[in-house]
């Protein structure tokens, strides 16, 4: 029991580590099963891992027993505990459909892909910010090379930009933490929460601009508006069990705001009391905004999908700025349904793309598709719950995230803009249907072959969370708010896990 | 020596960034790289800079703050593994995409390649 916090992390290095090595490198359904294994066993101790947040409440991992604020931490929170579970059915969606030959175009694909799940998993559970930096690292050097899997030129374009701009991040992290060590002299998140609000008046500006820094990388990582460049190219590049899996990452990002700006930087931290909140107001109504033209001008279903990461980012990024409870648990309940969903997206945009011919995922008259009605399907409920239409759980989502808006002020800038994009959601999901299911010529289509039954299994798996999180919408709205009521909690969120004396 | 210090640190981060904005990806990396020096100089200064101390207790009047070195030993080791990434991802795309800039369109082939037609447009 007492070990089961780290496991997340740890099962898939120890796994991962093991395919390098003769008896499985070079047996491929060796492989396939040892991930698809992995990542069950995993779902399973993150679900009971949520039970045991649920009933016990917080775990706290010390590594090595050298106590907090010395030594590294793993913080179990129900935060932390809902999106590892979330990470790791999605790795699982992915991998069951990667199994269906997406694996063999180049080396190393399982391995690569179980260490991209630790980093995230290890973003998600750290309890300090020299390990957020670490992990972020890990995941994102697994991501290079997952990027160019399978290679192309495309995808090598795509991943210098990506690689250049990422490492770059990496720099401003680290003088970030840098500047934070120094005026804090600590990296223990609990421990800079008590810190920052003793900071003596003269340090307040460092701390800022050391809070600020992290704030651009975070930015960086989920798309915040000036710097979303990168995403829609690599994403809509990416092979597609990649592309679906890289839909978590934008939420790692995301993650790292509320975090810090909640937890170190949120209502008690004295002067610097929520300075981020400024910033980040303009910049995520613009995302919406850049986001939403982007979709409405994608020529392919997997840009058009990418664009889609971009508008939810933004829709997160304004619960980030309300920085209020039902905000922040409004966005963990938008996060776990844009995820399922757009990873939906992309492996379904691939599985038509393979049964268009030339036509390719262009949003452009072509030849029917070889199973109009089982993807028509599928594809009808995912855009229905991307626009969040009723009964699906976008709907849900996104009125959590209305309802959080609570003065007129904050409505009046919120309300226009989400629903608005909403709209154009609705409009470019109309105008790619009519593409692609309807305008096609009555000859049927019997030359290409159809999906491979582990790839429907994987996109149904993803689109059932659509349905399912409407039917547990109860016990699922109860716990977010648990968890962001947790989070904004000192005595919660910072206090127990530090020794008693402080 | 936290003049020079600085003005060493300000210095690296300025021409790390000059070079990182340049279009081949061979000066983009030694940006890079340089700004990897920068950060690790920076953080190492994080834990105050001071002669004569040791990191270890009792062996000097002062003691050195041991967290920032092993933050920089953590920064060196990863930035020596992505600058290894990004080299061979530079030859890479030199290889698939036949030129060395960033964009993988080189500006003066794409210029050099647009010709007048009669009427005076560009093929």
């Amino acid at each position: 029991m007492q070990h089961w916090t780290i496991l997340p992390i740890l099962l898939p290095l120890l796994v991962a580590s093991a395919m390098l090595l003769p008896p499985l490198s070079s047996r491929i359904q060796w492989l396939r099963i040892a991930s698809i294994g992995t990542l069950a066993i995993l779902t399973i101790l993150a679900t009971l891992q949520v039970a045991t947040v649920i009933t016990e409440g917080t775990q706290l991992y010390i590594l090595g027993g050298w106590s907090p604020p010395f030594g590294i931490v793993l913080v179990a929170d129900k935060v932390s505990a809902l999106l590892v579970l979330l990470t790791s059915f999605l790795a699982l969606c992915c991998m069951i459909y990667a199994c269906a030959d997406h694996d063999k175009g180049g080396e190393f694909f399982h391995p690569l892909f179980l260490f991209q799940v630790m980093g995230i998993n290890g973003a998600f559970l750290t309890g300090d910010l020299f390990n957020l930096f670490v992990f972020f690292e890990v995941l994102l050097i697994a991501s290079y090379a997952l990027l160019v899997h399978s290679g192309g030129k495309n995808k090598t374009q795509a991943a210098v930009h990506y690689v250049v701009i990422n490492l770059l991040g990496s720099s401003l992290f680290l003088f970030g933490l840098g500047i934070l060590y120094g005026t804090l002299g600590t990296l223990n998140i609990a421990d800079m929460a008590v810190k920052v609000s003793q900071l003596p008046e003269s340090e307040t500006i460092l701390a800022k601009i050391g809070g600020l820094l992290l704030l651009i990388v975070f930015g960086l990582k989920s798309a915040m508006l000036p710097l979303q460049f990168w995403l829609s190219k690599t994403y809509s590049s990416a092979s597609a069990p990649v592309a679906a899996l890289f839909a978590i990452m934008t939420k790692v990002g995301i993650y790292s705001i509320f975090r810090v700006f909640t937890v170190i930087f949120g209502d008690d931290a004295g002067e610097l009391a929520n300075f981020s909140v400024d910033w980040l107001w303009p910049l995520a109504i613009l995302t919406i905004s850049i986001g939403s033209l982007g979709v409405l001008a994608s020529p392919t279903l997997k840009l058009l999908a990418s664009n889609l990461v971009v508008v939810s980012a933004g829709t997160l990024l304004v619960a980030a700025a309300l920085h209020s409870e039902l905000a922040i648990a409004g966005a963990l309940y938008y996060i776990v349904h844009s995820t399922l969903v757009t990873a939906g997206l992309f492996l379904l945009a691939d599985v038509i793309a393979k049964q268009r011919g030339q036509a390719e995922d262009r949003l452009v008259n072509s030849r029917a598709l070889s199973q109009p009605k089982l993807i028509g399907f599928g594809f009808a409920i995912l855009a229905l719950t991307i626009i969040g239409m009723p009964p699906f759980s976008g709907f849900i989502g996104k009125i959590m995230v209305l309802n959080s808006a609570e003065t007129m002020a904050t409505r009046l800038w919120i309300w226009p803009v989400i629903l608005m994009s909403s709209l154009i959601t609705l409009v470019a999901f109309s105008r790619a249907t009519s593409k692609l299911f309807w305008k096609t010529p009555n000859t049927k289509n019997t030359a290409v072959e159809k999906a491979h039954p582990y790839e429907v299994t994987a996109i149904v798996l993803l689109i059932l969370g659509a349905p399912l999180l409407v039917l547990f919408g109860g016990p699922m709205t109860e716990y977010v708010i648990q968890a962001a009521a947790d989070l904004h909690n000192m005595d919660v969120s910072v206090y127990p896990l530090l020794p008693e004396e402080s | 020596m936290e003049g020079i210090y600085a003005f060493c640190v300000g210095m690296l981060t300025a021409c790390g960034i000059f070079l990182t904005l340049r279009g081949r990806t061979f000066s983009v990396v030694l940006g890079l790289t340089m700004l990897s020096y920068a950060v690790n100089l920076f953080l190492f200064a994080s834990g105050r800079l001071a002669i004569d101390s040791a990191v270890i207790l009792g062996e000097s009047e002062i003691y050195a703050d041991p967290l920032p070195q092993a933050l920089v030993l953590t920064a060196i080791v990863i930035g020596f593994a992505m600058t290894a990434f990004v080299v061979i991802l530079a030859m890479r795309a030199r290889a698939d995409l036949g030129n060395d800039h960033v964009d993988g369109k080189d500006p003066d082939e794409v210029a050099a390649s647009m010709t007048l037609n009669k009427k005076g447009e560009i093929n």
